[in-house]
Parts: structure tokens; C-alpha cells; sequence
């Protein structure tokens, strides 16, 4: 039988082994992708298949939106098929049509009728004390809960950050967290160009940083292009590529088709922005750009004009003495 | 009715004995102050998501409570061989049914009352202000609903085999109709016969207990229903109510004790 001493050795040396194993084996743990222990709770429970469940939570934000008021399923939904917290930010193409404040129709029977009194049965919104009362702003905080979650369960969904953004900016006056939720989107979407453009709205309107929103911008647009495989050049002068892009004929790539409103408003930004600094004809070339994927071309000619008569005016004086 | 509410001060000290309250409070309390210490973009002042975890928490404990404390009253009673030594008593059967609902009924009026004051208290905590008569009434009906349960689960209770099945029976049942039941006629409209006659009757016949929820008004700062609303509401679920109780001692009075 073995002393009590051999026993408290062998103790401690099964201790130090066990120390010693855990200390070679828990930095390897921490590196393997299949960790656990590097994910959040979500991850671990739901797999890949959180990314069913975020669409869901978006629209919940968009159902805090109204107070509740919100079709179900069995409901008429055609003015809600783009969540209205997304089509408010203006970056997002609406598919609404038809009376988003009597989804309900009359009452169908005295059940339905007494029924209506138990759940929100008026269209409102958050941040609207009355339709152009916006004094309710705080109010609309109410959402990010449900954006966070949608953004955490599903990472690569740009609009989620976008539109998350635009609340926390725009309403909020939260710049610093607005500018935090983009650049989180960035990480996780790098070369989505509408996180780029609000970024770039971000700089400019908030930190009056030209040269940054200009510089983002840019890049956003050089995104889009590249959405057409054929138009390589990634160190190629912005101006070169989109010089090039406007001379070809107008057939875009099914991505690009997909979205024209990003490019339009990435351009249309860049050109007030060359406006405002006095750089007329890189002006001119942005609002050509914008042009080519407007569905609305005419004002984007008359300002087109109106630049070129600008800049001929300053011109003049110039060239005169020559002739 | 003196023996009646003898035999419902007996149901409701078996639930202040027994663990199921217990527990669901304090897993509701933590959920509820886990979900509290979120940051959510440094605002201090959101509030509504909270409520609502809460509310869906206080629902789903005061469902499970309700339904899981009714189902075992009378086969427990069997089991136990104490309902013959009961009935020996001067008590009838019916004031056996009687007593057994009120109890539950009680009862779970109890643990509302802690789970609203509690669910008051959070809110407060985050929003500085304590809309009383909302909160009176939305606790009024979800005690009313919760009397229907109750009572649709003891007739459950005489009619089913087991607990355990009469259990998940009244789950699904009550599941559904605060799911679809408000959304029957709709579905019925869009059916052929006979399926729209079924769907038809199925919505009229249920009850109705979306009535009784009135968790979104809550969360959303919706201003109180008007009180005649709450009162037929409380005149509708109490003729439901009187139906499963009837019923159900109808059925005891035909069924043989041992």
C-alpha cells in the first residue's frame, strides 16, 4: 500500500499535468473556428439558421414603429411590404401601395368589431406626436433593440446597419453610436457600397469632413462599378473608371440594374459636394454618371446645363483676351 | 358555498407549498434583469422591448401555472384516495367543482398580483412613470382569461385520462385560439364548403381569449380601454367560464369516484 506521501506526489503531479495540458491546449481552443467559446450565445444555440429569424426581428422594429399597429398574416399587407423604417431613410427602393392606415377594412362581424378595442387599432408613428409633429424623436429609440438583434443574427445584411444608422443619426442625434453601428457593418460587409454612402453622409453632415465623405464616396462608387465583372482596374483614378463607364453603352450588369438608386446617390452626392467646392466640371461628370441610372434623367440635364452656362460665365473673362 | 371556498383555501395553500410559482418567478425576475443590463446603443431610456420580454414571460408562467395546477386537482385527489373520504363529507360533488375552480382561479390571481408588481416596478425603472389604470386593467384581464383556462382545464381534467395529456391538450387549444382565433372568419371566407361552415362555427363558438390581451396597448403606451369594454369582456369570459364549470360538473356527477 502506497505511503501517504506517494500519494499527495502523485496528486500533485497529476495536478501539474493537468495544469500543464489545459495551459498547450486552451490557446489552440480559443484559435479553432468551431469554438464556442468565441461566439455569442446565439450563435452557439442557433447555427446559421439565426439568419431565418432575423428578417423577423426587422420587421418587429418596424411593428414598434407603428405602436404596434401592424398586419398580421391574414391581413391585407400591400402597404407594408417594405418595412417603413427602411423606406423612410430614402436609400431603399418601396414596394408600398394602398392604405397603410386601414389595413383592417370595416369590421367584419360584432366579435371583430368589439374585438378591435383590445389591440392598437390606429396608424401612428413613433417619432410623430401628430403626422408633422416629429417632437416624438426620442420615442424611436424604442427600435434599436430589435435592429441590434436583427444586425446580430444576420451580420452580412447591409440594409440592418443602414437603416440602424439613419434612426440613431438623423432622429437620434447619436452620431458617435451611428457612426460605431457603420463601421461595424464595414468589418462585416467591406465592400458594401450603401454603408459607404451613409458613412460618407455621416462625415459631411455631422463632421463637415469633405475630404472624407469625398474619399468614401469615391470608393463606394468604385464597389458599384465592380459589381459588372468586365470593369476591372481596382488602382485605376475613380475619374478614369467612371469617365470609362459613361462612354459604354448603357447595358449594366444584373447587380448594378438591381440597384441604380445607390449609384444615383453616390453620384448626385459627389457632384454637389464638387459643386460646393467650386470644382465644376468633375461636378458635371458626377451628374453624368447619375444620369446614366436615373429613372428620373431630365433634372439631373437642366443641372447639367445650368453648371455648363456657370461655368462657361466663369470662363469668359478668361478667354476673352485670346480672341 | 361555505364548503366550496373551504375547499379553495385548500388549492390555494397547495400552490404557496409547492415550488412551480416559485421557480417561474425567479426565472422570469433574472430574464428580465439580464435583458435589463443590455446596452442598447447607450440609451438608458428604452424600454419597450423590456416590457414586452416581460409580459410574454408573466404570460407564458401565469399559462403554465394555470393549466398545470388544474389539470392534477381531481386525479391527484384520486390518486390519493382522498376524494371518497372528501365526498363523505358534507360536500357535494358540485361544491367540490366549485371549490377546486375558485381556488385555481384564486390562486392564480395571486401570482399575478406579484408578477404585475413586479413587472410595474421594471418598467418604473426605466421610464419614471406608472400608468396604474393600464396596468389594473390589463391584470383584471389576463385574470379573467385566466379563469377561463382554468376552468376549461379542470373539465379537461374529468374528461382526459392523465394530467399530462389534459396538460398539453389545454396548452395547444389555448395556444391556438390567442393565435388564429381572432383570424377564423377570414380563413373561412376563403374556403369552400364545408370547410367554411366548420371555421364558421369554430369562431363563434371559441372564446375569444385575444380579448385579453392586452399586452400591446401596455408596451406601446396605447391609452386604457374604455371600462364598458372591459366590463362586457369580463360578462364574456364569465358566461364562458359558468359553461366549463357546468360542464364539468355534469361530468363528475356521472363519473365513478374510485
Amino acid at each position: 500500500m502506497a505511503s501517504i506521501r506517494t500519494t499527495i506526489l502523485l496528486a500533485i503531479a497529476l495536478l501539474v499535468a493537468c495544469f500543464g495540458m489545459a495551459a498547450h491546449l486552451g490557446p489552440e481552443y480559443l484559435g479553432w473556428r468551431g469554438s464556442r467559446s468565441r461566439g455569442d450565445i446565439l450563435n452557439v444555440v442557433l447555427g446559421d439558421s439565426r439568419r431565418l429569424f432575423a428578417n423577423q426581428f426587422f420587421v418587429k422594429a418596424d411593428e414598434y414603429y407603428h405602436s404596434g399597429y401592424y398586419p398580421s398574416m391574414f391581413d391585407n399587407r400591400s402597404a407594408f411590404q417594405t418595412a417603413h423604417i427602411a423606406a423612410d431613410t430614402g436609400a431603399v427602393n418601396s414596394k408600398n401601395e394602398g392604405d397603410e392606415h386601414g389595413f383592417l377594412g370595416p369590421p367584419r362581424n360584432w366579435l371583430d368589431a368589439f374585438g378591435r378595442h383590445f389591440f392598437p387599432n390606429r396608424h401612428t408613428h413613433l417619432d410623430e406626436d401628430s403626422p408633422d409633429d416629429l417632437s416624438g424623436s426620442e420615442k424611436v429609440g424604442e427600435i434599436l433593440p430589435w435592429l441590434k438583434l436583427s444586425a446580430d443574427l444576420d451580420p452580412d445584411n447591409v440594409q440592418t446597419y443602414t437603416v440602424t444608422a439613419y434612426w440613431l443619426w438623423s432622429r437620434m442625434r447619436n452620431v458617435a453610436e451611428a457612426n460605431a453601428v457603420l463601421h461595424e457593418g464595414l468589418r462585416n460587409c467591406p465592400r458594401s457600397y450603401e454603408i459607404l454612402y451613409e458613412i460618407g453622409r455621416l462625415y459631411q453632415e455631422s463632421y463637415h469632413d469633405r475630404e472624407g465623405a469625398r474619399n468614401v464616396w469615391e470608393q463606394g462608387v468604385r464597389y458599384w462599378l465592380q459589381l459588372d465583372p468586365s470593369i476591372t482596374g481596382g488602382n485605376r483614378p475613380i475619374r478614369e473608371l467612371v469617365a470609362d463607364w459613361i462612354t459604354r453603352p448603357t447595358n449594366l450588369a444584373p447587380a448594378q440594374s438591381d440597384d441604380k438608386l445607390s449609384m444615383e446617390q453616390l453620384s448626385t452626392h459627389l457632384a454637389q459636394l464638387e459643386e460646393n467646392a467650386g470644382n465644376l466640371p468633375r461636378a458635371i461628370e458626377w451628374l453624368e454618371a447619375a444620369k446614366k441610372v436615373s429613372l428620373t434623367p431630365e433634372p439631373l440635364q437642366d443641372r447639367i446645363n445650368l453648371l455648363n452656362s456657370k461655368l462657361g460665365q466663369e470662363l469668359n473673362p478668361l478667354l476673352k483676351p485670346l480672341f | 358555498m361555505k364548503n366550496a371556498i373551504a375547499v379553495a383555501g385548500v388549492v390555494v395553500k397547495e400552490l404557496y407549498r409547492r415550488k412551480d410559482f416559485y421557480v417561474l418567478f425567479i426565472v422570469t425576475v433574472l430574464i428580465c434583469l439580464v435583458m435589463a443590463s443590455v446596452n442598447i446603443y447607450d440609451d438608458a431610456h428604452i424600454a419597450r422591448y423590456l416590457k414586452e420580454i416581460s409580459l410574454l414571460l408573466i404570460w407564458i408562467s401565469s399559462l403554465v401555472i394555470a393549466i398545470t395546477t388544474t389539470a392534477r386537482q381531481i386525479p391527484a385527489e384520486r390518486e390519493n384516495r382522498t376524494l371518497i373520504p372528501l365526498l363523505a363529507k358534507p360536500l357535494s360533488r358540485t361544491e367540490l367543482v366549485a371549490g377546486k375552480f375558485l381556488g385555481c382561479w384564486l390562486a392564480c390571481g395571486l401570482t399575478l398580483l406579484c408578477f404585475y408588481v413586479f413587472f410595474g416596478a421594471l418598467a418604473a425603472s426605466r421610464e419614471h412613470h406608472w400608468p396604474l389604470e393600464n396596468y389594473v386593467q390589463a391584470a383584471l384581464m389576463h385574470w379573467c382569461l385566466l379563469g377561463i383556462v382554468v376552468s376549461m382545464s379542470l373539465l379537461g381534467s374529468l374528461v382526459f385520462a392523465a394530467p399530462s395529456s389534459n396538460s398539453t391538450i389545454c396548452a395547444v387549444v389555448v395556444t391556438g385560439i390567442l393565435f388564429v382565433a381572432r383570424h377564423l372568419d377570414q380563413v373561412a371566407v376563403t374556403r369552400p364548403e364545408p370547410f367554411r361552415t366548420v371555421a364558421y362555427i369554430f369562431y363563434y363558438a371559441l372564446p375569444h381569449l385575444e380579448f385579453y390581451d392586452l399586452r400591446d396597448l401596455i408596451i406601446h403606451d396605447w391609452p386604457p380601454v374604455e371600462w364598458k369594454y372591459v366590463s362586457l369582456a369580463g360578462l364574456y369570459g364569465a358566461f364562458y367560464m359558468a359553461v366549463f364549470v357546468i360542464g364539468a360538473c355534469l361530468v363528475f356527477r356521472r363519473k365513478a369516484v374510485n
